[in-house]
């Protein structure tokens, strides 16, 4: 029985490896330039030097490695809120630090900031935001050491709420090009031309993701309710909390990274958990592999639909992942 | 006299300022089955999450083998006490997964998978408490009296000394009611399982256990056989009602019957079995 259930994991996880190697080169040859595939090998032989070389590599490859980066981060952190909250509604911006990122960003232009220190003010004021939102939701919903769920949860949606209020009224003070940079920002894009923060988010996922991996079989029993995981031995205020540290980081550096992309981290895991079932030792890995796979080819349709323009990634996401998901619930009578 | 499992000295507990035991000990030996009854609210399910370390007490102590549960890690007291409660919201696993998460407290630092002696020790209890046919259904479409069968089945995969039941057999027919309770006592019987279950029904409680705790607003108002406490002056004093007990004429235990107020002649014979 377990061989039979290490077999079914490890064909789970090469087939979404398998997609995700296709989704990565897919990415690669289409664009505003094609590129078929015959040509790369090509290219690759040929070196530095030519236009296409830079076009694979110094375009195209980022924004892949930050795809998955991000997609991966983003679903693993709504796999790991959903199952410690035993809530299918709850995702990443459910908390508030989206909000609190994006409040960062409005002020940073708003005052700018990204004058004084360049570039890099973007993601660091909206890291600062979010980090300011997880301190807030975490003090606020701390009571005698305890974690109380629920009221973090609607802490989060409160100051959600505040800070999109907040949004609109810097928006609705600011001046025009302002407007248009917060605009864009909000909705979120791949387009990262600084390769430390590519990087810097591509292993603050994968230390996510194998930091989660020590709390698999807590989330397991974690799904039976608080007062089970005691009974189970789970030490369950410092897992909890280690848990919203986890997934809280993660959401934090992908909105500072990428803006709000939303979707990725409610569908992927509700997907992927009608596919592997509720453990949670296959289905973290898992939801990182396809969150991943799905942000990159949303990321693809984005730049190629309406090419040499750009749709905002966060529009694909939502409306892909919505029809794809609301089939699937059709299709599939399972109960969440 | 048996060893002395459970013992709980001077113990008040409760949820912040409402302290809801007052000052409660009593002793449980090794092979015991008892059950805990008494009114809503007197403070039956704050007893047991006291024993499960889910509520710290105010004043007293709780000591599982000698030893107070609070000075033994989680993990350990996970192998000594195992706990089956009302599965009001099942989760969307098989019968056979949910089961396996009762071999948790047996997991080494940074073990991954079960072993075959966890899968061989489940499948002897999903035997032992008749889920096995069930072992590939999701919880979520077993009947009610099926789930508590598997929620008492991943309570035993924790191979514990102590079992903890609360409320075993509400909302089931009687055809479950009697499968569990014949499945507990076995268990008790058999495997020598010292059992502590917290019960409604006054005439399972008779029926199926060695002794009693009747508790009344957080104190134990008898603790003994059920010829001792269930007696029609004790059950109107705690529950306020009126009612008559008999033997059943089977077993000899005491029964007790609910009276329609306005049923009562003068000259009904209320007297309790033992006074007859």
């Amino acid at each position: 029985m377990i061989e039979k259930k290490i077999t079914r994991w490890l064909t789970v996880l090469l087939i979404l490896s398998a997609l995700l190697v296709f989704v990565s080169v897919l990415s690669l040859c289409v664009g505003s330039a094609g590129i078929p595939l015959k040509r790369m090998i090509n290219i690759i032989s040929e070196g530095r030097g030519t236009a296409e070389y830079s076009i694979l590599f110094d375009i195209r490859l980022p924004r892949i490695i930050l795809g998955f980066a991000i997609g991966g981060a983003l679903s693993l952190a709504g796999t790991i809120l959903q199952g410690m909250f035993r809530n299918p509604l709850v995702e990443p911006y459910t908390l508030g630090i989206s909000g609190g990122a994006s409040l960062g960003v409005c002020i940073n232009i708003i005052f700018k900031w990204y004058a004084l220190i360049g570039v890099l003010a973007y993601p660091l004021s909206g890291f600062v935001g979010a980090i300011l939102v997880i301190i807030l939701v975490y003090t606020l919903s701390m009571k005698k050491g305890i974690l109380r769920i629920h009221g973090m949860l609607l802490t989060g949606v409160m100051i959600s709420f505040i800070s999109s209020s907040l949004v609109m009224l810097s928006m609705a003070v600011s001046r025009t090009e302002d407007l248009h940079s917060i605009i864009f920002w909000i909705m979120g894009s791949l387009d990262e031309p600084n390769m430390f923060m590519i990087k810097t988010a591509l292993w603050g996922a994968l230390a996510g993701l194998i930091l989660s991996y020590f709390f698999c079989l807590d989330l397991n029993a974690l799904a039976l309710g608080e007062e089970e995981a005691i009974h189970l031995g789970v030490n369950v205020p410092r897992t909890k909390r280690t848990l919203f540290l986890i997934a809280s980081i993660l959401t934090g550096f992908s909105v500072s990274v990428a803006g709000i992309i939303g979707f990725v981290g409610l569908v992927v895991p509700h997907f992927m958990r009608m596919i592997t079932g509720t453990d949670h030792r296959i289905l973290l890995i898992s939801s990182f592999l396809a969150g991943s796979c799905f942000l990159i080819l949303c990321d693809t349709l984005a730049r190629t639909v309406i090419a040499p323009l750009e749709l905002p990634v966060g529009v694909i996401t939502g409306i892909t992942g919505g029809i794809v998901f609301i089939y699937a619930l059709a299709k599939r009578q399972v109960l969440l | 006299m048996k060893e002395e499992l459970l013992k709980i000295k001077n113990l008040s507990a409760g949820y912040d300022e409402n302290i809801v035991l007052h000052d409660i000990g009593c002793t449980v030996r090794q092979g015991e089955l008892i059950g805990i009854i008494g009114p809503n609210g007197s403070g039956k399910t704050t007893l047991l999450r006291a024993i499960t370390r889910i509520l710290k007490p105010h004043k007293g102590e709780i000591l599982i083998d000698g030893k107070n549960v609070w000075k033994i890690p989680l993990k350990e007291i996970s192998q000594m006490v195992a706990v089956s409660s009302q599965l009001l919201d099942p989760v969307l696993t098989t019968v056979e997964e949910y089961i396996l998460l009762g071999r948790l407290p047996y997991y080494r630092k940074y073990q991954f998978f079960e072993t075959s002696k966890d899968e061989t020790i489940v499948e002897k209890y999903m035997r032992l408490t008749d889920t096995f046919r069930l072992k590939e259904s999701l919880m979520t479409e077993l009947s009610g009296g099926e789930r508590q069968l598997a929620s008492i089945a991943r309570a035993l995969a924790q191979e514990p000394i102590l079992l903890l039941l609360d409320e075993p057999t509400s909302h089931l027919d009687i055809t479950h009611q009697a499968q569990i309770m014949e499945l507990i006592g076995r268990l008790n019987r058999e495997l020598g399982l010292t059992v502590l279950m917290v019960l409604h029904d006054l005439n399972l409680a008779s029926e199926y256990c060695s002794r009693l705790l009747l508790l009344n607003n957080g104190s134990i108002h008898k603790l003994g056989t059920p010829e001792e406490v269930l007696t029609y002056r004790t059950i109107e004093e705690v529950y306020k009602t009126v009612v008559l007990v008999k033997k059943n004429p089977l077993s000899g235990k005491p029964y007790v019957f609910l009276i329609t107020l306005d049923k009562i002649g003068k000259d009904l014979d209320r007297q309790n079995p033992d006074d007859s």
